[in-house]
This record gives structure tokens, C-alpha cells and sequence, in this order.
């Protein structure tokens, strides 16, 4: 039995098999319709977040089986003080398999370590999400056709997004991957982040202009930088513009580029571009659904 | 009392002067039937002043707990009043309880219950992380 607690619970290969089950359930979609039958998901939120608990409900509905459970803590046990290890040993008797998200680092580990069904970190803080990144990662290899030799752009805060630190860990280890940077000074990614890049010779640049290096870009992956990351509004009202994707910054793009967010994005990509064929953030959702569909698969250790 | 009075014992030499109240606290010797000793302040001319516990018994505790608080700690074993066995204790791979996570967002500060287990990372550089945050010991 396995747990995904990060995404580095995954080897390459196990990644790229994922991927390969993804697109054979994009392709096939019947093949798969009655293969979790009878078999239940525990979606446990601890923390309100729809887009990731219906990703998870969607994907365990099309592979025909069932879900249970709760979408925030006050209307759990929790709000009665039991603790995780308690209610996870509960769930394990009505549910072959659980996807859990908690605002506490680590929740989904302490999970696993009493749990009897595979168990899915579905976001634990700031911490992990690694259906998250395999969301990226299918949707990359789908839109492009390849996860190797590119040019992967990531723009924003990329001092404390996740997200953008565990696709940097994902992607590293594919042949001729180069990332480039784009971030103001106080959010550039943090050194550990590096570590990988450089022992592993990956080149990287670093910037602080999205425009200069749009045409470099077969990938652009967008996050938000927040307000309350900034020390003085002054800095922040300096910078927040030059990270915000407009139709004008996207003119020297190239025509293959695609753009990705992880959701929900607030005005750091401009309407306007929403109907541009190179915006695929909405189609990650998508992706992310059928990667959902092809883990449970695997954790469950059924074949098609 | 010196080595020779233990017959089958461990002497744990070379504390820092100081700490050996804190070592017969965490390996909890004030739970056991048999003589313990605490020297402090001995002389030794490595150290200046160091601290010395004597334990007769055969204790079935995992020592190398104690490279954590301090590797430069000896551990001598004694059977039939010989010292059979002299050693270091290593990092150990799993530190439970010794040190507790600082990270406010981490599970363990709002389940009490919890164990705080770090997992060495970095043999060479002393590195610890928390087994559910990953945050660094000690940060
Ligand atoms: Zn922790």
C-alpha cells in the first residue's frame, strides 16, 4: 500500500506512467467507467477548497465509484477536538481510499502513518500538493507533447509558492529542461529550491522582467504575488504591474507558447487573454481531474 | 567510585560539565532500581571540567539518542568489571521527543499528543527535519 504525501513519493518513471494512464482515459474515457465500482473515496477537508475536493469527487465518479466525507473542519469531527490519527482510523473502515487537505503541515503524513487505505495529500498549508504539480505536469506533456527540452518559464512570487517549487523538483530531472525565473528581488525562489539545479546542471536564469524574456518562453507559469509579502506598499504598488500578463507583454511571445496557473488567479493574467488558444489554465482543471482519475487507479492497484 | 566499582554497567564520560543532570533526565535513569552515579565537575585534562554518569546495570536503552546532545560524549561499556566496549554515539537516524518542532503551522502545534520525531537529512552537515513539516531542528 502507498501514500502521496509529496511529490517526490513519485519516481520519474512513476510520473511518467501516471501520465501515460491520463491520456490513455483521455483517449479511451469508456475503459475506465466501471473499474472503482463499489470502491469508496473519503474526500476529509479540513480547509474549505472546492476546486481540488471536486477534481477529487469528479475523477472517483468517472471511474464509477462513490465518495464520502467533509468539506471543512466545522462540520467534522475535528471541531470537536479528535484528532487526525483518531478519524483517519475511523475512515479507513468505510473507505477504500482518502484524499485529505488541512491548513497543518504535515496532516496528510500523520494520516498515513495510521491509515489502512492509501491516503492522497490533497494540499496540507503551504507545504505539499502533489496532485497539484502532477496537474502541471499532464498538462505540459499534453499541450506540448513532451516534458523534455524546453524553456519553462515561472513568473511571480516564487519565494513562497509551492506550487512553482515542487514543478521546478518535477521537471528538473527531464533531460534539457531550463527554467527561467521572473520574479522581483524579495520573492525570488528560495536556495534550497536551487539545489537541484545546480547539482543536477540544469541551467537556470534569474530576472525581474517578464517582457525581456517572453520570446525565450515555451512555457509560462503564472502565480499571483501577494500584497502581504511586501514590506511597504510603495514596493508593492512599484511591482505588481510588471507581473501582471497582458495582451501588449504576450506580443512577442512565441506563437506555441502555453500559459499556466494554478487557480484561482485574481488579476495577475488580464481577462483579455482568457480567449487566447495559448491560455491553458482553464483546461488544467481538465487535467487535473483525469491525473486525479489515474492515481487513484494506481493507489488502488487497479488495471484497465 | 570510579570504573572499576561497576561490575556490568555503562559509564557515560566526557558530558560537558553541567549537562549530566539533563542526560539522567532524558534517559529517564531516575526510573531505574539500580545505582546510578552522577559526578560532577571531575577534573579531566581533556576538558578542563566534565561531568561523568555510572550506571550499574545493563541498560536496554538506545544511547546513540544521546548524539544528539552531544556527540563528543564516550560511552563505555563494563562486563565482569572490564571495559569491553568504548565508543562515540552516532547521529541517530530518528530523534523522538528531544526537541520539539517550531514551525507554527506544523500539525504538532495543535495536536499535542503527537511525537516530535525528526529524521537526519545530512549525516555530514548535523541536519534534522521534522518527519511532518520538514522544517530544520532547531529553527
Ligand atoms: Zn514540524
Amino acid at each position: 500500500m502507498r501514500h502521496i504525501t509529496s511529490i517526490t513519493d513519485l519516481s520519474i518513471a512513476e510520473i511518467d506512467e501516471l501520465i501515460l494512464t491520463a491520456n490513455d482515459i483521455i483517449a479511451h474515457p469508456d475503459k475506465y467507467r466501471e473499474l472503482c465500482r463499489h470502491k469508496k473515496l473519503a474526500t476529509l477537508f479540513y480547509e474549505p477548497s472546492t476546486r481540488t475536493r471536486l477534481s477529487f469527487e469528479a475523477a472517483m465518479y468517472e471511474l464509477g465509484g462513490q465518495v464520502l466525507g467533509f468539506s471543512e473542519a466545522a462540520s467534522s469531527s475535528a471541531a470537536k477536538g479528535e484528532s487526525v490519527a483518531d478519524t483517519i482510523r475511523t475512515v479507513c473502515c468505510y473507505a477504500d481510499i482518502i484524499a485529505m487537505r488541512h491548513p497543518k503541515e504535515g496532516a496528510p503524513t500523520v494520516a498515513a502513518l495510521h491509515a489502512t487505505v492509501p491516503v492522497i495529500n490533497a494540499g496540507d498549508g503551504g507545504h505539499n500538493h502533489p496532485t497539484q504539480t502532477l496537474t502541471d505536469l499532464l498538462t505540459i506533456q499534453a499541450e506540448k507533447g513532451r516534458l523534455d527540452h524546453m524553456t519553462v518559464g515561472l513568473c511571480g512570487d516564487l519565494k513562497f509558492g509551492r506550487t512553482v517549487h515542487s514543478l521546478i523538483t518535477a521537471m528538473c530531472r527531464y533531460p534539457g529542461v531550463q527554467f527561467v525565473l521572473i520574479s522581483p528581488e524579495e520573492l525570488k525562489v528560495p536556495s534550497y529550491v536551487k539545489i537541484p539545479l545546480k547539482s543536477g546542471n540544469v541551467p537556470y536564469t534569474q530576472t525581474t522582467d517578464l517582457a525581456s524574456v517572453m520570446p525565450e518562453l515555451d512555457v509560462l507559469y503564472m502565480t499571483r504575488v501577494q500584497r502581504e509579502r511586501f514590506f511597504n506598499e510603495d514596493d508593492y504598488v512599484r511591482l505588481k504591474d510588471s507581473y501582471i500578463l497582458t495582451p501588449e507583454k504576450l506580443e512577442s511571445a512565441r506563437p506555441d507558447l502555453i500559459i499556466l496557473h494554478p487557480l484561482p488567479r485574481v488579476n495577475e493574467i488580464a481577462v483579455a487573454i482568457d480567449e487566447d488558444p495559448r491560455a491553458k489554465y482553464f483546461k488544467q482543471a481538465l487535467y487535473g481531474k483525469f491525473v486525479r482519475m489515474a492515481l487513484i487507479l494506481k493507489l488502488l492497484e487497479v488495471h484497465a | 567510585m570510579n570504573i572499576d566499582s561497576i561490575q556490568n554497567g555503562i559509564v557515560i564520560d566526557h558530558i560537558k560539565a553541567g549537562q549530566a543532570m539533563q542526560i539522567y533526565d532524558f534517559l529517564e535513569l531516575g526510573l531505574l532500581d539500580c545505582p546510578v552515579a552522577i559526578i560532577k565537575n571531575a577534573a579531566s585534562t581533556k576538558m578542563g571540567r566534565k561531568d561523568i554518569i555510572k550506571i550499574d546495570s545493563e541498560l536496554k536503552i538506545d544511547l546513540n539518542a544521546l548524539g544528539y546532545i552531544d556527540p563528543e560524549i564516550t560511552i563505555n561499556i563494563i562486563r565482569d568489571g572490564v571495559r569491553v566496549k568504548k565508543y562515540h554515539p552516532e547521529l541517530p537516524e530518528l530523534i523522538t521527543n528531544i526537541i520539539r518542532c517550531k514551525n507554527p503551522r506544523c500539525i504538532t502545534s495543535i495536536e499535542q499528543e503527537l511525537p516530535h520525531v525528526f529524521k537526519l537529512i545530512d549525516r555530514a552537515r548535523d541536519e534534522y527535519r521534522c518527519v511532518y513539516c520538514e522544517s530544520k531542528a532547531g529553527i
